[in-house]
């Protein structure tokens, strides 16, 4: 693998990297030991491991981060939370990466985008998620020939009663907008206002 | 011993199975359960990435609707990610008390308020604790003597509170397994992650490390889950994991509860074993 050389003369280096996404600053701690990388289920497929991708927020490489997969290839298993020997809560972290990533609109990775989004749509919406409508609302806000690749799944879940013909037809007025307030849009919306008081 | 058990989304829909399993289970051991009244999606592993806030507040609602109920009892989850979710709320507002009061502003649009007094507790958690091996092995009619089990923990029952097992090896399962008469197969991948929602997101790297996780579970007659996320996960894609690994790896995948009510001798509708993507028939086949 040929290293990729980053400029850390650049104009574009953004020092309050850091600090926006841990506010605690305990990333300024960490020791490049690398226990995240050899911890991470998936950093095989990322081009910056944990570790570089670590070191990267330290010296303000938003650009670089934020347009790169790293962090959107997380499964959350926290592994690497609870062995990092200087006790960085790394995973609220990544959990920060993905908000800044969707609030600027950075990052190629719309799947992961559309994915979360299709989601909270759902909960605030009904309260609780219905797979199948969370699941129909993602393939069509991400590539919808890319449902093609789940019909399988779709017809085995369908022998074995985990979906049923009866939610699909009641889902599609909800899909074209013919629907009511949403349940938690009262919540949702008080914790918006908290959040812009900050 | 009594339960606020909140089921979650996934086991009041594709995971219906478990939460069915879950109450006879509870059930014969002679717990009494009563559903959160009104509850809602504790936000997964999603919300966060829209609010940090509302990935506390989306839990806190209900374990604020649990406080209101009648009676002491504990929050009883069956799925991992509601587990730790609802955990996360009580963790924050220990290490920065003033959460508490931002929580409470939002839920007030609700007329609610949490104060943290019930506890949260996972399935396993319950069932080898409040339970324990012994009074599991009291009930047991049918010994599962002949199957080899392999315990699949997954992530976030043990990480990142590990409230109830140790993160890196636990053994409680292995423990209730053992008390139904079952070998515990030494499951070397049983806190390897599943991939989790990568497994729409980005497929193939899923499809890998399930791959891995059926391939250290050849050699045992089924894998045991305690999460519907990671059930889903095992069992739905074996076909596309066989041919991505290049290797035959399909496998029954049961919930515990299943397993227990197969020793139990409990009725197959309180089982649902029609629902389980991949067929369970060798499991009740070596039972016959």
């Amino acid at each position: 693998m040929t290293q990729e050389i980053l400029d850390l003369t650049a104009p574009t280096l953004d020092r309050s990297f850091l600090v926006a996404l841990a506010p605690d600053e305990k990333l300024r701690t960490c020791i490049q030991c690398g226990t995240c990388t050899a911890s991470c289920a998936s950093a095989y497929a990322m081009e910056y491991t944990p570790r570089q991708m670590w070191r990267m927020v330290q010296l303000g490489l938003k650009e670089e981060v934020l347009n790169s997969k790293t962090f959107w290839l997380c499964s959350t298993c926290y592994s690497c939370s609870v062995r990092c020997p200087r006790g960085i809560p790394l995973l609220e972290t990544i959990g920060a990466l993905k908000r800044m990533a969707i609030a600027e609109r950075i990052g190629p990775y719309k799947e992961s985008i559309n994915f979360y989004r299709a989601f909270m749509d759902v909960v605030r919406r009904y309260g609780r998620v219905d797979e199948l409508e969370f699941m129909t609302r993602y393939f069509l806000s991400t590539n919808i020939f890319s449902i093609i690749g789940y019909v399988p799944l779709g017809l085995a879940m369908l022998m074995h009663g985990k979906v049923t013909i009866k939610g699909g037809l009641r889902m599609a007025p909800r899909l074209v907008g013919i629907s009511g307030a949403g349940r938690l849009d009262a919540l949702f919306r008080k914790v918006e206002e908290l959040e812009a008081e900050q | 011993m009594r339960y606020f058990y909140y089921p979650g989304c996934s086991m009041s829909s594709s995971a219906l199975e478990y939460d069915v399993s879950t109450k006879a289970v509870l059930g014969e051991l002679g717990a009494e359960v009563v559903e959160v009244e009104d509850w809602t999606c504790c936000g997964a592993s999603t919300a966060e990435t829209v609010s940090f806030l509302l990935s506390l507040v989306l839990p806190a609602r209900n374990l604020a609707l649990a406080e209101r109920m009648d009676g002491d009892g504990d929050f009883l989850v069956g799925c991992s990610a509601c587990y730790t979710n609802h955990c996360k709320v009580g963790e924050h507002v220990k290490r920065d008390p003033r959460l508490l009061d931002k929580i409470n502003a939002a839920l007030s649009i609700e007329h609610l308020t949490y104060t943290g007094k019930v506890r949260v507790r996972h399935l396993l958690d319950v069932l080898a604790n409040d339970f324990g091996p012994e009074a599991i092995a009291a009930r047991v009619k049918r010994s599962l003597s002949a199957l080899s089990v392999a315990p699949y923990y997954g992530c976030q029952i043990v990480r990142p509170y590990g409230l109830c097992d140790d993160s890196e090896y636990p053994t409680t399962m292995d423990e209730v397994l053992a008390a139904t008469g079952a070998e515990v197969f030494p499951y070397a991948m049983k806190v390897k992650c599943c991939g989790g929602v990568l497994m729409t997101t980005k497929k193939d790297v899923a499809l890998r490390l399930v791959g891995g996780l059926l391939q250290a579970a050849k050699g045992a007659d089924c894998i045991v889950t305690v999460c519907p996320l990671c059930q889903m996960n095992l069992e739905a894609y074996q076909g596309d994991v066989s041919r991505y690994m290049g290797e035959d790896l399909h496998i029954p995948v049961l919930y515990l509860p299943q397993l227990l009510g197969l020793a139990f001798d409990l009725p197959r509708e309180k089982l649902k074993l029609e629902r389980n993507m991949a067929s369970p028939r060798p499991v009740l086949d070596k039972l016959a």
